[in-house]
């Protein structure tokens, strides 16, 4: 019933995240000034000190909205909504555009804007999540806040910028960190954000059609791919357990040299991946709606590629908190293995039972 | 026969409407098209422009813009800059009576007299939409969780009515008696002022973006369903347990904008596709006036004797549709 969904028409949304220093707006402007021949429309959070060269630029002051079917996590940002319509009143004057958050915002309102709400998702679609860190410091904020753990959660792609200032080990340690988070995010280094834009832009990374291209580490396997439907209307009438009191309160100093035991703090964000031959489709989707529904408020992203029994085809699906969108992609090919691969990423869930309830699923 | 004089429009058609026997056509590209005797183009903002609202005497037209600005368009040509918020988009924007004039940018709302004064009105969440009363300087701003009720011209404690989730698009009922607001998810909430009992109107399988008080505030029409949506109004109720009257029902297209006949019981409708139907109430009997074109309607209105209809599609696509040879 809602409006045409020609992907064509859809004007491609780039988010750009990460923390106050870390490099956003020194991206921003590297593809602002690029000579691509592409017109951006800018929405910022604030303007900053550095200045953004740029003829479409509108602030946006945060504004969560809740959506009102009983789902804690369905919130979108009802400010971005705004000025995505007003900006399509000129669409004639751009032709993408770009979200820089403040350093502290939830990414996954961000998104779930371009999925829920019927109008935006009509007029324009997220293309990816780019998220800035600052090689020196995201150790540090890791262990600060709970942002930016799901901001490298959410990204698509993952900008470890300003290497120069680190050694090789500590940016070695850094890669680990964060692939420790978001396995499968395509991570690029960078100094003074020195980077080839068509490695950010453009990477259709929630497109269903496109994921394999872009996901070396997905591919080794299969892959996946995913967009979400705005179909948040289900019964959410789920359980919910953000774990916003650290355990462990204690506060560090910057040269706090205290092992930190990330890995086995119970709140902090990991991710899980999944792997079977054929799957139940009669198991599979009642068990996905189920974990969906009453994790969904600790899933922060969720990508797949499955082979159900007696189906030529690959299933591919993504998530983002409760949000679900699958689709058929394309026949299995000869040589290719038929296998099912499942990621989540996400902070207090429950792996074991993940694990266990997913092999319940195997086609028998 | 219905007759329809296309009118050359450079964008997005924001808002249409007539003040006097003038109609306008204010386009998101910036351009504003004063249609009468001759025809005027003019170009009041430095980019785009976001919203345009007739005063209700007639004699201007008030648009914002994405420069922050807030304008006045005479019927003459001539104009006058009434307010400015640099760098700020001005979206919302009403106008009142005696040349008062609201806008908003934000969580804050401001009404600005004719003599240039200014008042502001701080919210703890986003403004969503703005109206004033049909009587008095009064002034509602819908706003995540409810609604405020302002009286500009003097201090005083607001009135606030609350139901939870963001409202956006507000209108008084032409008796002053019941407030409606469209909201994120698609419905419509209402309140009936005189002791704040909530409505609610659902069912709709997409936002409400428009909606029309009919000849005498007897039925609101609305948009967001495959057919208008109009809601009695009449009685000591309202829309309380009454079903409302569907009209223009179309299968495969959604309604997405309506204004009702300034003096019959007729509501002009436009679709997705750009068509345009004048449905009547009490039959349900339908004339084209428009077929599909390139984009939805996204803006529709009548001139005071009701015999010509002004229409604006998201395509730039513009005109004027006479009843009468």
């Amino acid at each position: 019933m809602s409006a045409t969904q020609d992907a064509s028409a859809q004007i491609p949304v780039t988010v750009l995240t990460g923390y106050l220093g870390a490099g956003k707006t020194t991206l921003l402007n590297r593809i602002l000034t690029e000579n691509h021949g592409q017109r951006y429309a800018v929405i910022v959070n604030e303007f900053g000190e550095v200045g953004i060269d740029n003829d479409l630029l509108v602030e946006s002051d945060e504004e969560i909205f809740e959506m009102n079917n009983g789902c804690i996590c369905c919130t979108v940002r009802g400010d971005l909504i705004r000025t995505v319509q007003n900006l399509m009143k000129r669409k004639n004057a751009f032709d993408a555009i770009i979200v820089e958050t403040t350093g502290v915002a939830d990414p996954a309102p961000v998104a779930q804007t371009f999925f829920m709400d019927d109008d935006v998702r009509a007029k324009a679609k997220l293309d990816a999540v780019v998220a800035v860190v600052d090689a020196r410091h995201v150790l540090k904020r890791l262990e600060d806040t709970e942002e930016a753990a799901d901001q490298i959660a959410f990204a698509d792609v993952i900008l470890i910028n300003k290497t120069d200032l680190v050694t090789a080990e500590d940016l070695a340690g850094v890669e680990a960190r964060i692939r420790s988070i978001n396995p499968y995010a395509v991570l690029h280094r960078s100094e003074r954000c020195g980077i080839d834009i068509a490695k950010v832009l453009d990477r259709g990374a929630f497109d269903l059609d496109r994921v394999l291209s872009l996901d070396p580490h997905f591919l080794e396997h299969g892959h996946h791919a995913d967009e979400c439907g705005p179909d948040c209307d289900h019964d959410h009438d789920h359980h919910h357990h953000h774990g916003h009191e650290h355990g462990d309160g204690h506060e560090c100093g910057p040269d706090c040299d205290h092992d930190h035991h990330h890995h086995d703090d119970p709140h902090s964000v990991k991710s899980i991946s999944l792997k079977a031959g054929d799957l139940n489709p009669d198991m599979f989707f009642p068990w996905i709606n189920q974990v969906t529904q009453v994790q969904g408020p600790n899933i922060l992203r969720m990508k797949g590629i499955l082979a159900f029994k007696d189906d030529p085809q690959r299933y591919v699906i993504q998530g983002v908190h409760m949000i679900v969108e699958g689709d058929h992609q394309r026949d299995w090919k000869a040589d290719e293995p038929r296998e099912s691969r499942l990621v989540f990423i996400g902070r207090d869930l429950n792996w074991d039972v993940l694990r266990d309830s997913f092999q319940a699923c195997i086609a028998q | 026969m219905p007759t329809v004089a296309p009118v050359e429009v450079d964008g997005f058609v924001v808002r249409t409407g007539f003040l006097k026997d003038t109609a306008f056509f204010a386009s998101g590209e910036g351009e504003i098209v004063l249609s009468g005797q001759g025809e005027k183009r003019l170009r009041p903002h430095k980019a785009g422009l976001l919203a345009a609202e007739p005063q209700p005497d007639g004699k201007g037209l008030i648009s914002s813009g994405d420069d922050g600005c807030i304008h006045l368009t005479r019927l003459d040509g001539s104009g006058e800059l009434l307010a400015e918020r640099p760098r700020k988009w001005i979206d919302l924007i009403a106008a009142g009576p005696s040349g008062a004039v609201a806008f908003a940018s934000g969580r804050t709302a401001w009404v600005r007299f004719a003599d240039g004064r200014e008042k502001e009105f701080v919210h703890e969440r986003a403004v969503g939409g703005l109206a004033f009363a049909p009587k008095g300087m009064r002034i509602a701003v819908s706003r995540y969780d409810g609604a405020t009720l302002w009286w500009a011209g003097t201090e005083g404690e607001p009135v606030e009515l609350g139901w939870k989730g963001a409202h956006l698009g507000i209108s008084f009922s032409p008796d002053g008696k019941y407030l409606v607001t469209a909201m994120q998810e698609n419905a419509l909430h209402g309140w009936r002022l005189s002791d704040a009992q909530d409505m609610r109107m659902t069912g709709y399988p997409a936002k409400v973006k428009s909606f029309s008080w009919s000849a005498k505030g007897r039925y609101l029409a609305t948009s967001g369903a495959n057919a208008a949506i109009l809601w009695p109004f009449f009685g000591k109720t309202g829309p309380m347990g009454q079903a409302p009257l569907q009209l223009g029902t179309r299968s495969d297209n959604l309604v997405a904008a309506v204004a009702c006949h300034p003096k019959e019981e007729v509501v002009a409708v436009g679709y997705q596709d750009g068509m345009v139907l004048m449905c009547r109430f009490e039959d349900n009997a339908e004339v084209l006036l428009r077929r599909p074109g390139d984009g939805p309607v996204s803006s529709l209105a009548w001139d005071d004797a009701g015999t010509r209809l002004a229409f604006g599609t998201e395509a730039g696509e513009a005109g004027l549709i006479s009843l009468e040879d």
